[in-house]
Formats: C-alpha cells, structure tokens, sequence
C-alpha cells in the first residue's frame, strides 16, 4: 500500500485524491481525519496531516471547523484536468517519441490506438469518464 | 516548536572511549523521534544522561528547560523504558505497574489492563521467572500507560514476536493520537518504525549523522541498477555512497534527490531506479562512515 523512496504525506494525498476520482468519496463528502488516516495506514498522524493540508492548500478540500473535512465542489475537475495533465506528460510524451522513431505520424497512432482498444475491449464502454 | 530537551555538547567518556563525543540536538514537544544507531554507537548512554542516571563527562542537558539531576520535578515528567531494567528478585509484573501507577501522574489504568490482557503477561509470576518477551512487554506497558510527557524506549520489542510488537506499535499510535507526547523510540527494526517517527536522529561513534524528518529522507537516496558503464556516467560527481557489481551489471547507492531530469536521463539510458529504504540507508550511511574513518586512519598512520 505505501511504496518506499516517496514522500508519505505525498502518497497519502494521493490515497485521498484516488477517492474522490473514483468517486467512492463525493463532492461534500466527509474526508477521513486525520487520524483516521494515519490509524488505517499506520503512519504517524503529524504525516498525515501534511497531506491532509496539502490537500486544503490545493483547494480539493476545506475544513468546516468542529466537524471535520470536506471535498470541496469542482475538487474532482481540478483532480482530473490536473490526472491528464501529468498523463498526457508521463505517457503520451513517450509515446509519440517513440512513434516518431518508427514513423508513425499521429494519425497513425491515432487510428493503432483505436484498433487495439476496440479489441481489448469489444463492444463496451464509452471513452468519458474514465480518467486514469 | 518547543523544545523539551536541548543538548549542547554532550561528551561521555569511560576511561578512554569516547561513547558520546560533543553531540548536540533538541527534542520538540509532542513528536515521535526514532534514535537510531548500531550497537555501541551511544543511543542507552545518550538517554540515561538525560533521565539523570548517568553523568555527563562535559556538556550540558535540559530537560524542560530545567538540569533534570537530582530534580524530582522534571523526573516525573519523563519516563525511560530501558532495554535492561532490573526489578527486585521477588517482584511480580504487578506491583511494577502498582509502583509505576504511584510514579507517573499520568498515568491510566485502563490501558495499562487493556495491554497486559493483550500481551498476555502473567501477573503472578516473579519477573525474574518471566522470558525475554514478557520481560519487555512488562517495559511496553509502563511506557505507554504512564502517559508521561517524554517517554523513552530503548529497544522496547527484545524477545517479542512479531504480532506482540504489532500490538506495541499500534497501541503506541493510537494512544499517542489520542494524547500527544513526547516520544522517543531506539530500535534496530527500522523499517517496522520508519513510518511511525516523525524525525531520525541517527547516531555512529557517538556522533550524530543525521537529524531530519523522516518524510523527508524517504526520496534522500536512490539505487541506480545497469550497465556498469552507463551506470558510472551517471554518478560521476554525485556522493556515492555504496557500490556492487556483478559481471557488467552494477548497482550504485547515490545520495540525493532525483530530478525530473534525471529520471529521463536514466529512462533514457535504460537505467532502472529503485528506492532506497531509511533501513538500507541507515546501513549504507553507517558503513560509509566507518570506511571513510577507517581509510583516514590509515592514512594517519603511514
């Protein structure tokens, strides 16, 4: 669940930022505490609360004073333009580089992208929604 | 951040050997420190200084602002779990906890039960009787049932299994959520504390080599694994600080955070990255040093 060698809170904002993606917690939904956070991941709660503060600094959550955290409204848009943004760098990048060495123009991959999409996958799903 | 104890050039020396030679740290209020050191690098000698049940040889303590000997005051406030604690020959588990109960003004009973029930100590045998584990489960309940506001541990899980310092830990956590203090854990089991402590302190020779948040020494250092040539392109000019090969195929410590840059020069290049865990680089970090002293030695000597 927790990898070495990057910063806890960091994977710990991200446990959060994965929830509310997914969807399992909702815009104005209760965030876990702190505490809550550092139980389940038994990591020292003063980590966890970097990443929770993280997170309010960003604006995906907000804090309602003596009741706890909350996802704060436009939290998932934010999450995800910012999800496809670092997709479109860590993966598609790559991509298109390596597409380029064996001359495939964007069209191409364009067109080998949809192939291989429509085999893993035949007949279903719509391409909305489903961010990585 | 309030420090509750501030040491400045503390040195202990027993005859000729140095045990803790001009070391100086603070310790702030309400963290989880992790002492971590080999054995014999001076981590028992360091806490018993600074629960006045040893001197210094030079140096000074405070602890609460106040010099902790003979100062019943600022004892009660601190608890030290050692390692070897001795208990009169016919004393049973709990007339310790009765005695304690009595010392630590903090502390609650509840989980003082709670504990012994999960440890599954046998009250009414003679300590002396009790096995290593018992022995140390004894020390783990006072420790966290006294509540005290700076509690040390030192080497608290000796002979416990691995679900009983499970226990330990978790019950650790969550009592110290629940009531925030002062703690500070020695423990050779670094990669079972490492996400526990807020700050490492890291001790070698009686000096200390590293004091940091944990968080942040996570990404610290990194393994570089590949081609031996490629690999030593790489590291030139960076602080190395342990190195293996086998055949072509080299593996590199490096001190440092990777870059972005990096991380594509290495992609690049077909060199894997693999995270070094604060165990590993505590180990690396100690025998590094003890190649460097051993090294400058001999250079002294010829």
């Amino acid at each position: 669940m927790i990898e070495e060698g990057r910063a806890l809170f960091l994977q710990i904002a991200e446990s959060v930022e994965d929830s509310i993606i997914d969807g399992s917690l909702p815009v104005e939904g209760q965030a876990p505490s702190t505490n809550e956070l550092a139980a389940f991941y038994r990591i020292n709660p003063a980590t966890a609360a970097k990443g929770v503060n993280m997170l309010v600094d960003k604006g995906v959550l907000y804090k309602r004073r003596g009741i706890g955290m909350f996802v704060a409204p436009g939290a998932r848009d934010l999450l995800l333009a910012e999800r496809r943004t670092v997709f479109a760098d860590r993966f598609v990048e790559p991509l298109l580089a390596e597409a380029r060495k064996l001359g495939l123009g964007p069209a191409d991959l364009a067109r080998l992208i949809a192939d291989r999409a429509a085999l893993a996958q035949p007949a279903s799903s719509t391409t909305e929604g489903n961010a990585p | 951040m309030t420090p509750v104890i501030e040491v400045t050039g503390l040195t202990k020396r027993y005859g000729d050997t140095v045990a803790v030679d001009d070391v100086s740290f603070t310790i702030d209020q309400d963290k989880i420190y992790g002492l971590l050191g080999r054995n014999g690098a001076g981590k028992t000698t360091i806490m018993s200084i600074l629960t006045a049940q040893n001197f210094a040889t030079s140096g000074g303590v405070r602890v609460f602002g106040e010099d902790p000997y003979e100062n019943a005051r600022a004892l009660a406030r601190l608890c030290f779990v050692r390692e070897s604690q001795k208990y009169p020959d016919d004393a049973l588990p709990h007339h310790a906890f009765r005695t304690a109960r009595l010392f630590f003004p903090n502390w609650n009973q509840e989980i003082a039960d709670r504990l012994i029930r999960e440890f599954q100590i046998p009250t009414k045998t003679r300590i002396k009787k009790l096995s290593r584990g018992q022995l140390s489960a004894v020390g783990v309940v006072i420790g966290i049932a006294s509540r005290a506001e700076v509690t040390f541990f030192d080497e608290p899980y000796l002979g416990l299994d691995a679900v009983a310092r499970q226990i330990f830990y978790d019950r650790l956590l969550e009592d110290y959520t629940e009531h925030p203090r002062t703690i500070i854990l020695s423990s050779h089991l670094i990669d079972e504390v490492s996400n526990l402590i807020e700050r490492v302190l890291v001790i070698d020779r009686g000096r200390i080599v590293m004091d940091e948040d944990t968080d942040a020494v996570r990404d610290r250092a990194a393994n570089i694994v590949g081609d031996t040539a490629a690999v030593d392109a790489f590291v030139a000019g960076r602080d190395v600080i342990h190195r293996e090969s086998l055949g072509r195929v080299s593996s590199v410590t490096v001190l440092g955070t990777l870059t972005p840059a990096d991380r594509d020069r290495l992609a690049a290049q077909g060199l894997d990255v693999a995270p070094v865990s604060l165990q590993q680089l505590f180990v690396r970090i100690t025998q590094s040093a003890a190649e460097k002293a051993a090294a400058s030695e001999e250079g002294a000597l010829r």
